[in-house]
């Protein structure tokens, strides 16, 4: 055993020398969470909106001083009906709500009948959809809601993130990355490194097992993401305020399986690859981006189109994201991760079973 | 042949028709030769005519596609695995890690071989003594001279006592006073039984070594002491040999 020892001696120390690697193993993650927990997010908090008041009434007054107090609101002044086109494009603001002519009239047939014409009209700049959509969700609960008839507007509860706060969705999709990263692309490129220097070679020649080289190379980076899985459970937590409600136990044991198979990939893309950069844009390539975009961090996989939602499946780190949602903010236990979890592990058996044969075809 | 350790002790290599094919081209073409314990035993050719190739085989880094023999008594066909732990290798890209210190390598490379740590450290310490080169056991690697890494690349590829040690191109790029130096480390080592098989480029260093074999375009085209090659092509150095060997070539660069 003192052939492997040394080896897991010889790759800590390849880490702990090179504060490149360094930095981005242990600090990244920190950074990423810090930053997709406070300075990005994709709530809408300051919408411009102004007015169109054909007839001002004590009405109109009370619902024009709703607006302008409401925090997630910056109300903009009264404007005419012919500057909204041009206060629009000029980006003065986002929303105009048009008051009908007579309002009150509307809004008293309302009362009575339950039934009647369109009170106010909301005018959406829709280039940024995200913000039409949030803006007009706003508006509706903030004007229309206590004039009409209470039993006909729904009672929206908010289960799970009662305050809509993007960064806990944005946590399990850094998890989800992270461990990538360091695993998938720090190991890749580390064995390539070895063969594109020509220390493999001298390493393959030793009586040492080519698969007891590897193993020996994944160890440190296995400890590098359990020190980082740490460290983000406890931002997340303390810092984020995650809830964390779900079972502990199950949200590690998942993200171990889950960093034993970007570790695999990491193998994968090394039997591919001769050179350190090759591995690095195939990690990007293979690994990376399809993470960002299909694995459902950003975009979510219900609005997928058909022919993508199949792609996204194949996706590793979209089982994870999903697990880990669903422990982490709603609170489920294990057994409602289940499918996720056994989805991941044949995954990983998988990966592992095709990173080897390739190794082992390759030397 | 069998594949008993005790064949002949005499012989620390013998190949007999080694080929290596990749699809259609032969890389090694019919290779035979032997190599005498304690020998040094050059082996040349230009660049593509199979040298690495044939040298992976007897190494166990490629498993031959036909043919048979023997290295340090064990079969090249069967015991690969046994053949490593019996033979030292040096590349011609450098084989030591730059980030690790002189000491950190060499106990990386006896704890691959599997030599125990005070053992390891005892030979590093007379090894670094007898290179001048003990005050530099904990510098790294990476910032030392390309000739002294070189030499303690060898120093490493022999810590664990190898009965025969690979060298491919190991002088590549280094100065004629290093390259002397080096030289002088492979008697070294010679003298004391261990055989040396070396790749070089270099024609000069030929006339060092106790035998040569040339290679052209996968087989070996010639075989003896620089003497008897010089004899037989009526050549007044290993060079002239070389290149009225090398001018039939098809393959190279």
């Amino acid at each position: 055993m003192t052939g492997f020892t040394s080896f897991v001696k010889k790759e800590t120390l390849h880490i702990l020398r090179d504060p490149r690697t360094m930095l981005i193993a242990l600090l990244m993650p920190v950074v990423q969470i810090l930053l997709f927990g406070f300075a990005i997010s994709t709530e809408v908090n300051n919408i411009n909106v102004a007015v169109v008041v054909p007839h001002w009434s004590e009405s109109v007054r009370q619902s024009v001083e709703k607006l302008s107090s409401n925090p997630y609101i910056t109300y903009q002044g009264a404007i005419e009906q012919g500057e909204i086109d041009q206060y629009m494009r000029s980006g003065k603001c986002d929303a105009v709500v048009v008051f009908s002519n007579d309002f009150d009239k509307v809004l008293s047939e309302w009362k009575q009948n339950g039934t009647g014409e369109n009170a106010m009209q909301f005018v959406m700049d829709a280039s940024n959809t995200n913000l039409a959509q949030l803006g007009s969700g706003y508006l509706t609960n903030i004007l229309a809601v206590d004039q009409m008839s209470s039993d006909m507007m729904p009672e929206i509860h908010m289960l799970f993130n009662p305050q809509m706060k993007s960064s806990f969705n944005f946590v399990p999709g850094i998890m989800g990355m992270i461990f990538i990263l360091i695993c998938g692309i720090l190991t890749s490129v580390s064995i390539v490194r070895e063969k594109e220097t020509g220390t493999m070679d001298v390493l393959l020649v030793s009586p040492v097992r080519p698969l007891r080289i590897i193993l020996a190379k994944m160890i440190p980076y296995f400890a590098l993401s359990c020190i980082n899985l740490t460290s983000i459970l406890l931002l997340a937590h303390y810092v984020l305020e995650v809830p964390m409600s779900g079972n502990l136990g199950a949200i590690i044991v998942i993200s171990l399986v889950y960093i034993a198979l970007a570790l695999a990939l990491g193998l994968l893309v090394s039997t591919i690859a001769k050179k350190q950069v090759v591995a690095l844009l195939i990690s990007a390539a293979i690994m990376l981006m399809p993470i960002v975009f299909l694995s459902g961090i950003i975009f979510p996989v219900e609005n997928m189109p058909d022919v993508i939602k199949p792609i996204s499946a194949i996706i590793p780190a979209r089982w994870y994201i999903d697990a880990m949602r669903k422990l982490m903010i709603q609170g489920i236990g294990f057994v409602g991760v289940l499918k996720d979890f056994i989805i991941l592990c044949v995954m990983t058996i998988a990966i592992i079973g095709i990173a080897l044969k390739n190794f082992k075809d390759k030397i | 042949m069998n594949d008993n350790k005790t064949t002949n002790i005499s012989h620390i290599i013998q190949v007999k028709d080694l080929t290596k094919q990749f699809g259609s081209f032969t890389a090694v073409d019919h290779i035979t030769f032997d190599v005498k314990r304690g020998e040094i035993f050059g082996f040349l050719g230009a660049n593509g005519a199979g040298k690495t190739t044939a040298m992976r085989m007897l190494c166990g880094l490629s498993f031959p596609t036909s043919g048979s023999g023997t290295v340090a008594g064990f079969d090249i066909m069967r015991q690969g695995e046994k053949i490593k732990s019996h033979i030292g290798y040096m590349s011609q890209r450098f084989a030591l890690y730059d980030d690790l210190t002189v000491m950190e390598n060499m106990q990386l490379f006896g704890g691959i071989y599997r030599v125990g740590k005070k053992e390891i450290d005892r030979r590093a310490t007379e090894m670094l003594q007898k290179l001048k080169f003990a005050s530099e056991r904990n510098t790294l690697v990476g910032s030392l001279p390309l000739g002294w890494k070189q030499k303690l690349a060898f120093a490493v590829a022999t810590l664990h006592r190898p009965e025969i040690v690979f060298l491919d191109e190991p002088t590549g790029g280094v100065d004629p006073i290093t390259r002397r130096q080096f030289w002088e480390m492979i008697y070294q080592a010679s003298s004391e039984n261990t055989t040396i098989f070396v790749t070089t480029h270099y024609m000069d260093e030929a006339e060092y070594c106790h035998r040569v074999s040339m290679m052209v375009d996968g087989q070996i085209k010639a075989l003896g002491t620089p003497t008897e090659l010089k004899q037989q092509y009526n050549a007044s150095s290993m060079d002239e040999v070389f290149r009225t060997l090398a001018r039939g070539a098809k393959r190279g660069d």
